[in-house]
């Protein structure tokens, strides 16, 4: 019996030293994971057009339904993304999302990506509907707001869209060179980089096409049946 | 006894009250803060620094929600119980002496609010008025949780007041006095020269049963069942909302720290300790103060870090343990310490001495039989007194095993 008091007030006596666990909320806010799923957001060009295309995939994407695109076309004199169209109406309800990131998946564009912000409260319901203001990302340095004219789009010489899939592999030292300016107008950082370690940027970025099946937990399930 | 007199016994009232009040409000704030760092979190830290105006945050909280009357109560009753409850914890306090003796002019005072000769009784008797409060609340709501809330948890105080009564009727036969002032008293000075005089020493079995019936008299884990959140809907409170709560728990907190200064002063010397030279000033009784803070303040921590620490117990065992191991025992301990007494007072010291070998000699057979005993197997009441876990369940899992095998199923293996 006294075995038992001495480990069992042993043990709360014991923890009263130990420094606590608890997050102070509010006030310290955790790191989360890399590839959380927080709320969403529109990115632009470092033009400051919208990426944007008003596709609607992510829309046909999402399990919830929560996602609402209307695209509307794009004029010389107006032009908010490249291409034909843009997102005109673009709202997620967030009292429907589940945050599962199908939309960011589907969409070809790498428009829509999740940030970390996770603090998604409001008094009223329609305050969590957002709306493409508030998705939409900050005007990158220097950059105009859309809409722009075409006179002016054509004047920067821009290949828009450098996703991974238009990168060759196998690029020649000349084809590089003549993406560099363009890297350069995607992110200064990235100018730093060779050529190979510019593609892996680029898959890191593109998650899906690099996914791997998990191959152990495969033939566990298998033999478990 | 001139205008003076009046206002120095005013004056140590609303020292004692003060002090007894500040010490309750802390204590809320200290449990919250000690409970959370066992349990390695961080507690009250939002309002003054370490969060050390947190009682003061809830108690303005408390007073101002909705506060609820029942239809079908009883109105007086129902608003009388929860004060009720914390007037008697205070009035226990009345008895204590919290700090030493000092003069002023040619007047002596002493830090104790009343020294009546009946003393302990007064504590006994306060104490069990506490009942009235659970009793009468409970029945004062007019519903019936609450009714059978407040009957079992005037049963569990009843059941440990005893316990109680029989501890401190000990320290009275030891002693020889009910009064408070003689009962510290008595115990200033050393055993051999060094070990302080307290009862701890001589008493210290009254010491065990007198706690731990204390933990269960003010309704404090393990022994909170009056709560009962689980099986009655939070017992004899159910039917209370706002401030009126607030005192039926302002009350449970402030026996807390009682119950603490009364163990305090009848087992640990009260504000007894080394004066160095300053007997009789203020400077003396501050000291005394000091020591009685520190021991009390040990007790509040005891009281905590028992919540911290153990389960609750089962209403049944609570009663077991009241009825059938407090009682008897602490019968047995009265009957024993009167023999030593009265063996003290009537026989030379030489027959004591051979008294007292001979009922070691006796306890040492006692000894060495049972672990004889022992060394043969278990006892066969050990199986009677637990027919729960240990016997009963290897025993389904035969059963379940033999019935399978019954049915030529294949044995199954069945996880104990």
């Amino acid at each position: 019996m006294f075995n038992a008091l001495r480990k069992g007030f042993g043990l709360t006596a014991k923890t009263m030293f130990r420094p606590a666990v608890t997050t102070e909320y509010p006030d310290v806010k955790r790191q989360v994971q890399p590839r959380f799923h927080g709320r969403h957001v529109l990115n632009r060009y470092p033009d400051g057009l919208e990426k944007c295309i008003g596709c609607e995939l992510c829309a046909w994407a999402c399990p919830a339904d929560a996602i609402w695109v209307e695209g509307a076309d794009n004029t010389p004199g107006a032009r908010y993304s490249p291409g034909e169209r843009y997102g005109a109406i673009y709202q997620i309800n967030y009292l429907r999302c589940i945050f599962c990131g199908l939309c960011i998946e589907a969409c070809p564009t790498r428009s829509l990506t999740m940030t970390h912000e996770y603090e998604l409260s409001a008094d009223r319901r329609e305050d969590l509907i957002f709306t493409k203001d508030q998705l939409l990302a900050p005007l990158p340095e220097g950059a105009k707001p859309p809409p722009h004219t075409d006179e002016e789009v054509r004047a920067r010489g821009i290949t828009y869209y450098p996703g991974a899939q238009s990168q060759d592999p196998l690029a020649t030292k000349e084809h590089s060179e003549e993406t560099a300016a363009h890297r350069a107008m995607l992110d200064p950082a990235l100018m730093q980089l060779s050529d190979v370690e510019y593609n892996h940027v680029e898959r890191d970025r593109n998650i899906w096409t690099e996914y791997e099946e998990p191959q152990g937990e495969l033939s566990d399930s298998e033999e478990g049946s | 006894m001139d205008l003076t007199d009046v206002l120095i016994a005013l004056l140590v009232v609303l020292a004692g009250f003060g002090l007894w009040l500040t010490g309750t409000a802390l204590t809320i704030w200290g449990e919250r803060r000690v409970v959370a760092k066992m349990q390695t979190r961080i507690g009250p830290n939002r309002v003054g620094p370490l969060g050390i105006l947190q009682t003061l945050a809830d108690g303005i909280k408390l007073f101002f929600k909705e506060d609820i009357t029942p239809e079908a109560a009883d109105k007086f009753t129902y608003y009388v119980a929860p004060m009720l409850s914390a007037v008697v914890a205070m009035l226990t306090f009345a008895v204590i002496p919290f700090g030493g003796t000092f003069e002023v002019g040619d007047r002596e005072v002493t830090m104790q609010i009343w020294d009546p000769e009946i003393g302990l009784l007064w504590v006994l008797a306060m104490s069990s008025l506490s009942v009235y409060g659970i009793a009468l609340g409970g029945w004062a709501s007019g519903s019936k949780y609450p009714l059978l809330g407040g009957v079992r948890s005037s049963a569990q105080m009843i059941s440990y007041e005893l316990a109680m009564g029989l501890g401190l009727a000990a320290v009275f036969i030891w002693t020889g006095t009910l009064q408070v002032s003689e009962i510290v008293e008595a115990q200033s000075g050393t055993f051999f020269g060094f070990l302080p005089a307290w009862n701890i020493g001589p008493q210290i079995f009254a010491f065990v049963l007198f706690f731990v019936a204390a933990v269960a008299e003010t309704q404090r884990p393990p022994f909170d069942l009056p709560e009962a959140e689980g099986e009655l809907v939070a017992g004899f409170v159910t039917e209370y909302s706002g401030a009126k709560f607030a005192m039926f728990f302002l009350g449970e907190f402030m026996q807390m720290v009682t119950m603490s200064a009364v163990t305090v002063t009848v087992f640990f010397g009260g504000p007894n300790g080394p004066l160095f030279g300053l007997e009789g000033t203020l400077l003396g009784a501050l000291l005394a103060h000091f020591y009685f803070l520190i021991k009390t303040v040990a007790f509040v921590f005891v009281f905590i870090w028992l919540r911290g620490t153990l389960p609750r117990f089962t209403y049944n065992r609570l009663m077991d343990l009241g009825w059938k191991v407090f009682l008897p025992l602490g019968l047995l301990w009265v009957m024993l310490t009167a023999a030593i007494v009265v063996a003290q007072e009537t026989l030379a010291q030489d027959e004591l001495l051979f008294g007292i070998g001979v009922v070691l000699a006796v306890l040492i057979a006692l000894l060495l039989v049972s672990m004889l005993f022992e060394r043969r197997g278990p006892e066969p009441e050990d199986e009677d007194a637990e027919p729960t876990d240990q016997s009963a369940l290897p025993s389904a899992a035969e059963t379940a095993r033999e019935a399978a095998e019954r049915r030529g199923a294949k044995q199954i293996e069945v996880d104990v």
